[in-house]
């Protein structure tokens, strides 16, 4: 395990996202479902965007996805710490949701729309954990 | 028509102004007082005869320091296209009688504001709901504005395999509009190699695909036909409006990467008016970004989605092409202090009154600006058109 990274702006969790982050403690990521609906709500949110109900739970998600887009940033200092340029994606879950995030472990070069990634995690300053994703084993 | 909004408000004057050092000397509430000024006698009115005033951060503060009290106010941002829907709802206030003569004002002048160290620095929090772009984007160095442009830009290239050099046609010929506007920043010729040898920046986009950060300003007046009819200028009609938006600050939650809220925006406002794409003589279209542009062609129909790319080669949105797209340059080479939107409205109007000397298209008679407010998040779509459109 890595020591935890300063350069991250780290994220201040809401009511609705703390079984989120708090999952991420143990490295397991979790996302919101409506239990109505029967379908994955991201981000976390009070109400459901569907139905406007609150049966809201939180369940364990595969951390398979897939790159729906990636851009490479080649100015700015890197948050992960390392050095040159580095992606940023939207992935899709298996699970449904769209979210942003990092890929990891590939140069950022390698990494395409429609690459199968999975989740790794990134220590935060306070034992939560970021999810960062990397080419799929 | 029958459409209770079409043709039944004005713009009736207009100004804007920037300069080649892309610096201003005026700033705040004196810049925007001497844009109401301007355009208020473009219009030959009065601050007296004004009683609607539109902002987009406080048209109460605006009031405050002018002194006069609008019986009808209009504070809605929706970042860049801020300037469109205030000329939607100006229209519709002025069609429903709520009152006679509008003025929405911009003044932004974030360049000498950095060199001054002066200027209004934001800060997060405050009032209100927390941001979720803070929780679930903000980690992970995606640089705003660009960045999310990008995203929709890498998008668009999978999809529909548009290239980089075709998202610098539009910067080329941009550019070349540019030079002949004496207000504009950058004015030499511009290629498609010089584009693509700029440093990349949120790759796919290359620093020439991104709009400039430099001073600004500008109003528009609008009032009813009746009224215009008697003013200095040819009354210059709204005779189409339409707005919507499909996120916020997250890109994220935008549903299609590559298609924007312009594809809701633009068909409403050309039914409206009564006309389709083929009756544009020209396209203001915000160009924050290349992509930005492109992806305005296709969402207002000006080609099939996904044709953005093909459509503007050998310059077809250039000086002398069959579309004529942000005729004074631009928030890529012309302007662009933020909130770009305003200058999409002005242009509109001097071209559609055959003021704009070397640049002007010939026979315009009617025009769209169609503004993109925050990250492709909120678009509003006007058109515009001159006394024989209507």
């Amino acid at each position: 395990m890595s020591e935890p990274k300063t350069k991250r702006f780290e994220p201040v969790a809401t009511a609705a996202s703390t079984p989120f982050w708090e999952a991420t403690r143990d490295r397991r990521l979790v996302i919101q479902w409506c239990v109505d609906d029967e379908a994955p709500v991201h981000f976390p949110r009070d109400v459901c965007p569907r139905c406007l109900g609150t049966n809201l739970e939180y369940r364990p998600a595969s951390g398979k996805a897939v790159v729906h887009t990636v851009v490479v940033e080649h100015q700015m200092p890197s948050p992960t710490g390392d050095d040159g340029p580095y992606a940023i994606a939207l992935v899709d879950l298996d699970e449904g949701v769209r979210m942003m995030t990092n890929v990891v472990g590939a140069a950022p070069a390698d990494v395409t729309v429609g690459m199968a990634v999975q989740v790794t995690w990134e220590p935060l300053s306070d034992g939560r954990h970021l999810p960062l994703f990397e080419p799929a084993s | 028509m029958s459409d209770p909004l079409r043709g039944r408000a004005a713009i009736v004057g207009v100004a804007d102004l920037a300069s080649p050092t892309g610096e201003l000397e005026l700033t705040g509430r004196g810049l925007e007082a001497a844009m109401i000024k301007a355009a208020l006698d473009d219009a030959g009115l009065t601050l007296a005869d004004v009683d609607g005033l539109c902002h987009a951060q406080s048209s109460m503060a605006v009031a405050e320091y002018l002194r006069i009290t609008p019986k009808w106010t209009d504070s809605t941002n929706t970042g860049g296209s801020s300037f469109e829907i205030h000329a939607e709802h100006a229209a519709a206030a002025i069609a429903a009688g709520l009152c006679d003569v509008v003025v929405s004002v911009y003044a932004n002048t974030p360049r000498s504001d950095r060199k001054r160290g002066t200027g209004f620095r934001g800060r997060p929090g405050g009032w209100g709901p927390p941001d979720p772009s803070m929780e679930w984007e903000a980690a992970f160095g995606l640089r705003r504005p660009m960045g999310p442009y990008a995203m929709a830009a890498a998008r668009h290239m999978h999809e529909f395999g548009t290239t980089s050099e075709q998202l610098a046609e539009i910067a080329v010929s941009t550019r070349a509009w540019a030079a002949m506007n004496p207000q504009a920043r950058y004015r030499d010729p511009l290629t498609v190699d010089d584009v693509l040898a700029s440093p990349l920046q949120v790759e796919p986009l290359h620093l020439l695909d991104c709009c400039l950060v430099t001073d600004g300003a500008g109003a528009f007046v609008m009032t009813s036909a009746e009224r215009a009819k008697d003013l200095r200028r040819p009354p210059v009609y709204v005779l189409g409006a339409g707005t919507a938006h499909d996120h916020s600050a997250m890109i994220s939650e935008m549903p299609d990467l590559t298609t924007t809220a312009g594809a809701i925006s633009g068909p409403k406002a050309f039914a409206m008016a009564g006309i389709k794409a083929d009756d544009v003589d020209l396209l203001m279209g915000y160009d924050s970004f290349t992509i930005t542009a492109l992806l305005h062609l296709e969402d207002l129909g000006f080609c099939a989605k996904g044709e953005g790319g093909a459509f503007v080669e050998d310059g077809r949105t250039a000086p002398g092409g069959s579309l004529p797209m942000n005729t004074n340059g631009g928030g890529l080479s012309y302007t662009h202090p933020g909130m770009y939107g305003m200058f999409l409205l002005t242009e509109a109007t001097k071209q559609l009154r055959g003021e704009c000397g070397e640049r002007q298209v010939a026979d315009a008679e009617v025009a769209v600006a169609h503004g993109s407010g925050f990250i492709l998040s909120c678009m509003s779509t006007i058109v515009l058109g001159t006394e024989a459109a209507l």
